[in-house]
């Protein structure tokens, strides 16, 4: 009891004394994990919304897979990038296997079909409440749908947020393609995962401990504002 | 008068049921009210006419064309303030920014609620969300203004603000398509009642002819039914 006693005041000393090597593993997983949910954002918001308010051929299959591709296991996302990054892979070329880009492809590809599910369940409820007053109004379904997007801002914050939930929290894509390299691609939860392996458990913890609080701070934020909006906007 | 529109056997099936059957219809009045019963058909014969459903069967035809806006029973408001829901609809039509604003300005004032243009839209009373609708539908300039049971959910001062409202627009010249269930404002507002009844149309009568002595047993049931 008293290594773990001590383990979580060292890990507290840690994380109070700014440890740079702490402060270098944060700083790197919330810039792949921001920068992935970002792409994820321009990628999945439109698709969404275009899957909300269009009338395509493939539309419901789409749908489903989305939906479906919502629970990809990041083992397997890791498992292709790294195929088609590895050197002999199509992309082989470009050299990004083991690199932060490497990691933040990976991620933005885990993290894309839950942004767009989530933002097609969004504008599909604001369209079943709009839909006769845009088409009145002359909208187009590609009008209607960047509409409602901005309409739909607030709550789609959650889908954003939830994005990145997903990507901060994943270890099994970034040990993968980043492969967990110190100083270049160790991110919070390959680190945790290591050191804790290591017996190492301190840093670990002290790492869990800034996990957890990004996470909690993030949706703390998201809370707020959607409660600000709400009232601001109705 | 010379017909603005005249619906020549139009039907509506969905899934088997006839929504809408056989409807054949001249319509020349200004001002045309759309009475009949719950689920006779009213709401989808504005939206058939507003195009915002395809006829199964039949045909409308426009002998010229006219520019339409609708306002529904419940406001659909964006999330952003009010005069800006005006001006979206400008926007979609194409007007460029001066006449948006000149228009949206002008167009909450008719309503009377200038003072209130910079205010979220869906933070408003349901009766002044109605007049930003009616506001948003005005800046369009219609020629047909249709108007589904505007005023289903307000209370008498509100009701008869809307009618003043429209009123108005009348004046300047737009056609008026309505329903509504509510009988005195059907007297208020028509100058011809169209009645229907399980889709068909029942009656088309000038509408001090309705409410005094209507031609059908059906139309007479209705008015001693609806009458408070
Ligand atoms: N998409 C649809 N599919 C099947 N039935 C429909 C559909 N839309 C409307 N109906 C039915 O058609 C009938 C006419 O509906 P409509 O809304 O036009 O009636 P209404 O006269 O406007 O009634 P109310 O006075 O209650 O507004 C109703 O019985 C309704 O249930
Ligand atoms: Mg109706």
């Amino acid at each position: 009891m008293t290594t773990l006693g001590d383990s979580f005041l060292t890990a507290w000393q840690l994380v109070a004394a700014a440890d740079t090597q702490l402060g270098s593993i944060v700083w790197l997983s919330l810039r792949v994990s921001l920068a992935a949910t970002l792409i994820a954002c321009v990628v999945g918001m439109p698709v969404g919304a275009l899957l909300a308010v269009g009338r395509f051929p493939g539309r419901r299959v789409l749908i489903v897979l989305f939906n479906g591709l919502m629970g990809l296991p990041p083992v397997v996302v890791g498992l292709l990038v790294y195929l088609l990054l590895s050197r002999a892979g199509p992309l082989g070329q470009f050299g990004l296997l083991f690199s932060p880009t490497a990691m933040i492809i990976a991620q933005a590809i885990l993290v894309t079909p839950i942004v767009t599910a989530l933002t097609r369940q969004v504008v599909a409820d604001e369209w079943s409440e709009y839909r006769e007053q845009l088409r009145s109004l002359g909208a187009s379904r590609a009008r209607a749908a960047a509409t409602l997007l901005w309409d739909g801002r607030f709550s789609l914050t959650t889908a954003g947020l939830a994005g990145f939930g997903r990507a901060i929290a994943e270890v099994g894509a970034v040990m993968i393609v980043g492969g967990n390299i110190d100083g270049v691609t160790r991110v919070m939860t390959t680190t945790i995962a290591l050191e804790t392996s290591k017996g190492d458990l301190p840093l670990a913890l002290a790492l869990g401990f800034v996990l957890i609080a990004v996470v909690l701070s993030i949706n703390a934020v998201a809370y707020a504002l959607r409660g600000w909006a709400e009232r601001r906007w109705g | 008068m010379a017909a603005w529109l005249e619906l020549d056997r139009l039907g509506l099936h969905e899934s088997g049921t006839h929504i809408v059957e056989d409807v054949t219809l001249s319509l020349s009045a200004p001002r045309t009210v759309v009475l009949g019963p719950n689920g006779a058909g009213k709401s989808t014969l504005l939206r058939l006419i507003h195009g915002l459903l395809h006829p199964s069967n039949g045909a409308l035809r426009w002998p010229r064309p006219l520019s339409q806006a609708m306002v529904f029973q419940r406001p659909a408001m964006l999330r952003t303030t009010a005069i800006a829901n005006v001006i979206y609809g400008l926007k979609l039509r194409g007007h460029g920014a001066n006449v948006r604003e000149r228009r949206a300005v002008a167009a909450l004032d008719h309503v009377g609620l200038a003072h209130l243009a910079q205010r979220p839209a869906r933070l408003l009373s349901g009766g002044e969300q109605q007049r930003v609708a009616l506001a948003r539908a005005w800046a369009l300039e219609p020629e047909l203004l249709i108007l589904d049971e505007p005023t289903a959910s307000l209370d008498p001062a509100s009701t008869r603000e809307v009618e003043r409202i429209v009123g108005e627009i009348a004046g300047a010249g737009a056609r008026i398509l309505m329903t509504t269930h509510n009988l005195g404002q059907a007297r208020r507002m028509a100058d011809e009642i169209v009645f229907i009844d399980r889709g068909r149309i029942v009656e088309q009568t000038p509408a001090e002819q309705f409410f005094s002595t209507p031609r059908t047993e059906a139309a007479q049931r209705f008015l001693q039914e609806e009458a408070p």
